[in-house]
Formats: C-alpha cells, sequence, structure tokens
C-alpha cells in the first residue's frame, strides 16, 4: 500500500504520523489519510480541495504539479512526500 | 475593569495580566505563530492562527482547560459556473470574532470577504451565502497586504442582534436587518479620493479601514475611512466627515467609547505611502464632542524617533472606556487608565501586533 510521509513541522499542530494509505490516485490516498484523522485535511489542503500554496507534495520523488485534479497515479509501494514549501527568505 | 488584556501578533498570543496596577505578560501561546484575530468573552478565548504553510486555523480555550483546534470556517465547492469571479473560495484570513449577541453565536469575518456564522461558540461554522453570492460582492477590491477584500469590521446592534454592520476593505459599509437573509449597501456622504470622479461618492466603492459604534447609541458609529474620519448618527445611513482630526485624519483604527455617544479615539498617521506617526511622534487622538473638536493624547507616548503603525484590530477598549490599549507594527505596547490621558508601556517587546483585545463580558 501507499504510504504517506508528513512534514515534522505539523507535529506543532496536529498529530500527522506516517501512515499507510490506500487508493490509485494521490486525491483518494489523502482522502483515506483523512477519514482517519478529518483535521489533518485542512492543513494540506484549501477549502476548494487543492494543495494549499505553500505546501508541497512529492510522488516517488516528483512534485506534483497539478495541484487541483491529485490525479496522479500512484502504484501499490508509492511514497507520499507532504511538505511545507520552500516560500520565503 | 479589565484585568485580562490578549495581543495577537507576528509571533504569537500574548495574554496580560493587571497586577498591582501594572500589566505584565503572564501566558504566551502559539509562539511564532501569526495570530490574526482573538475574541476574549465570558470565561472563553477564541485565537485565530494564519499559518503560512497550513492556512488558517482556529483555537478555543474555556476557563482553565487546554486550547483545542475549532473547525476552521470554510467556503463550499465553487461552482464551474463562478468563472468571473476574481477572489479565490477559500478563507486566506480570518480578520476578526465578534460575539453575535446571543448565547453561542459568533461571526467571523475573514479574507477573502466571507462572513461565516457560529452558534456553538465557534465549534463549527457557515458561510453567509446571502453576501457572498450578491452579484455585487465581485465589484469588492482588495486590501493592500491581502490582495483580497477583508471583512475588517462587524457590528452586532447591542439591542437586536439581527442587525449587522459591516465594513469591507474595500467596498464600504453593508447592512443586514435579518441577520443576513438581506443585505445593502448603505453609506451616503462618503468621499474616496483615489477612485476615478464619478466613482468617488459610490457606497461600494468606499475603502473603509474600520469601523465602531457606541454600544449605548448603536445609532452613532464612527469610521476611519481611507480618506478621512467620518461620523454617522442614523445607524451608517449618511456619514459626516471630521474635518478637524489633529494631527491627521489617516489611520486605520478608532474604538468607539461604549456609553457616550460624543467620544472616540484614533491613532493618526500620515497618509497615504509613507504611513508612519507625524514628526514620527506616536499620539492618540480622542474627540469627546463628537468629532467638532479633536484631542491630541501624548503623555507617556514615544515623542520622537517613532515609526510605528497601527492596524485595524490593534487598538482595544474595555466596557467602561476608561482602559485602553494599542499595539503597533513594531511590536510597542501601551497601555491607559484613565481614557488616554496617560499611557505606560508595559515591560516587553513584542513581535508586529495585529489584534488587541481586552477580556469581556
Amino acid at each position: 500500500m501507499p504510504t504517506v510521509f508528513f512534514t515534522s513541522q505539523l507535529a506543532r499542530f496536529i498529530d500527522a504520523p506516517t501512515t499507510t494509505a490506500s487508493g490509485a490516485t494521490l486525491g483518494d490516498a489523502l482522502e483515506s489519510v483523512f477519514q482517519e484523522h478529518p483535521q489533518l485535511r485542512g492543513y494540506i489542503l484549501d477549502d476548494q480541495g487543492a494543495i494549499r500554496r505553500h505546501v508541497a507534495v512529492f510522488v516517488d520523488g516528483v512534485q506534483v504539479r497539478d495541484r487541483s485534479s491529485l490525479e496522479d497515479k500512484l502504484s501499490i509501494d508509492s511514497e507520499i512526500h507532504v511538505f511545507q514549501a520552500l516560500s520565503g527568505g | 475593569m479589565a484585568d485580562k488584556l490578549y495581543v495577537g501578533t507576528r509571533k504569537g498570543l500574548f495574554v496580560l495580566s493587571r497586577k498591582n496596577e501594572k500589566w505584565d505578560i503572564s501566558e504566551t501561546r502559539f509562539l511564532g505563530e501569526p495570530v490574526s484575530a482573538v475574541l476574549a468573552f465570558g470565561d472563553t478565548v477564541w485565537a485565530a492562527l494564519d499559518l503560512g504553510h497550513f492556512g488558517p486555523k482556529l483555537w478555543r480555550r474555556t476557563g482553565s482547560e487546554e486550547w483545542t483546534e475549532m473547525q476552521t470556517p470554510a467556503f463550499p465547492p465553487k461552482p464551474e459556473d463562478a468563472t468571473d469571479d476574481p477572489h479565490p473560495w477559500s478563507v486566506g484570513r480570518i480578520w476578526n470574532l465578534t460575539p453575535g449577541g446571543v448565547d453561542g453565536r459568533i461571526w467571523a469575518g475573514t479574507m477573502p470577504g466571507g462572513l461565516f456564522l457560529s452558534e456553538d461558540n465557534g465549534a463549527s461554522w457557515c458561510l453567509n451565502t446571502q453576501l457572498w453570492e450578491m452579484p455585487d460582492r465581485l465589484k469588492w477590491m482588495g486590501v493592500a497586504g491581502g490582495e483580497q477584500p477583508g471583512l475588517s469590521s462587524v457590528l452586532v446592534d447591542p439591542g437586536n442582534p439581527q442587525k449587522l454592520t459591516l465594513g469591507v476593505s474595500c467596498a464600504g459599509i453593508w447592512q443586514t436587518e435579518n441577520s443576513g437573509e438581506t443585505w445593502r449597501n448603505i453609506g451616503d456622504g462618503f468621499d474616496n479620493e483615489y477612485m476615478p470622479p464619478d466613482q468617488r461618492h459610490d457606497p461600494i466603492a468606499q475603502d473603509i479601514h474600520q469601523i465602531a459604534h457606541c454600544r449605548a447609541h448603536p445609532n452613532v458609529i464612527w469610521c476611519q475611512h481611507h480618506s478621512r474620519i467620518y461620523r454617522s448618527t442614523d445607524h451608517g445611513a449618511t456619514w459626516r466627515p471630521l474635518e478637524n482630526a489633529q494631527p491627521s485624519g489617516f489611520g486605520f483604527a478608532v474604538v468607539a467609547h461604549p456609553a457616550d455617544p460624543a467620544t472616540a479615539w484614533f491613532v493618526p498617521a500620515i497618509k497615504d505611502e509613507q504611513r508612519f506617526p507625524v514628526d514620527a511622534r506616536i499620539v492618540v487622538s480622542r474627540t469627546r464632542d463628537g468629532g467638532e473638536t479633536f484631542e491630541v493624547l501624548d503623555q507617556g507616548l514615544p515623542g520622537r524617533h517613532a515609526y510605528d503603525l497601527v492596524y485595524r484590530h490593534a487598538l482595544g477598549i474595555d466596557e467602561t472606556g476608561n482602559q485602553l490599549a494599542f499595539g503597533s507594527t513594531s511590536g510597542g505596547l501601551w497601555v491607559s487608565e484613565d481614557g488616554g490621558e496617560s499611557w505606560y508601556a508595559p515591560d516587553c517587546r513584542l513581535p508586529p501586533v495585529a489584534c488587541v483585545r481586552f477580556a469581556a463580558g
């Protein structure tokens, strides 16, 4: 199953452990995590379900460019990393 | 008289307590995080965070309980045909939190201009769709720094909680008599000097920095407008410019005396682009005659080399009208316990201050 890793910076606000997910796309995988951790959704996605402007998501080492549809395909052993984007000095 | 003062800053929430006639920091929370709004009412405190990476958040503490994260106000899915909407359907910042005059009711004013209602002390929120879906809302302009419209002020009529008056930066004054079922844009008499000549007096084109009403006489509303200070005596329908403001009529913050409709306070600055105190002297201006004349109050405030600016929500007043406090963009904090006659700086150097609230209720 895909594994989702969250930036440790989230721990200042909310419990965000490394977790296994289910689903064939990034959106499905994140949704499966949010089912278990509902409050985490608002930290990663905005009100319209897009990746927050200053959050970066990588799937198997490649940064996600389509930040709205979240349709990046996953394999059974994909690794998803959720980071805070570098957006300042 | 209040004995707690909540100061939201760029780097956390600071709680000051009054002891032996002095104010001192007694508690810090959310250190390192921007606090965009705070409300202290009864034994409950709400703090809105504006996390740079992870979006707006809302936390609450009741009595001696631990702080708990609440649901954050959020917009519904944006309709596919809303392609002409220039503003995002996503809360960028919670800009103010206002008690609704009914047990459990709170209003949240946000950027990009959504008004949200909670009936359960902030645990859950619902967008006021009537205001958000008005065709005229597409004409609302952004505010410097956020580039989105912002609900800077939410006034709830003390005698009629169904009557709300909003100050929008930048879209004028909006009022409802029925808890937000219908809204109308009011405000005759304004003059927004930077607009094209044919739009300067249009009520929707007004750059309202902040409005404040007298709780005992809510028909009296003061407005710190971008162009000057105004006063209304008819619930915001018509406005009279106050041309005698000293040392300037530019500023962001205003507070009204809770009982005396002739008294209000402002923190003036040089307009427009410079935005620091006139002559680099921090002063508070006060009128006690309905805006006919203004007193310049400076006892205890820095009299030279001061470049502090005071934002909309960074001037607070208690329920008696005797205690005032304000914080600045340079992290200064001053408290008065005599209606502004004299000021005292608690022993602290704070991060830039966004909001200041005395405990109320």
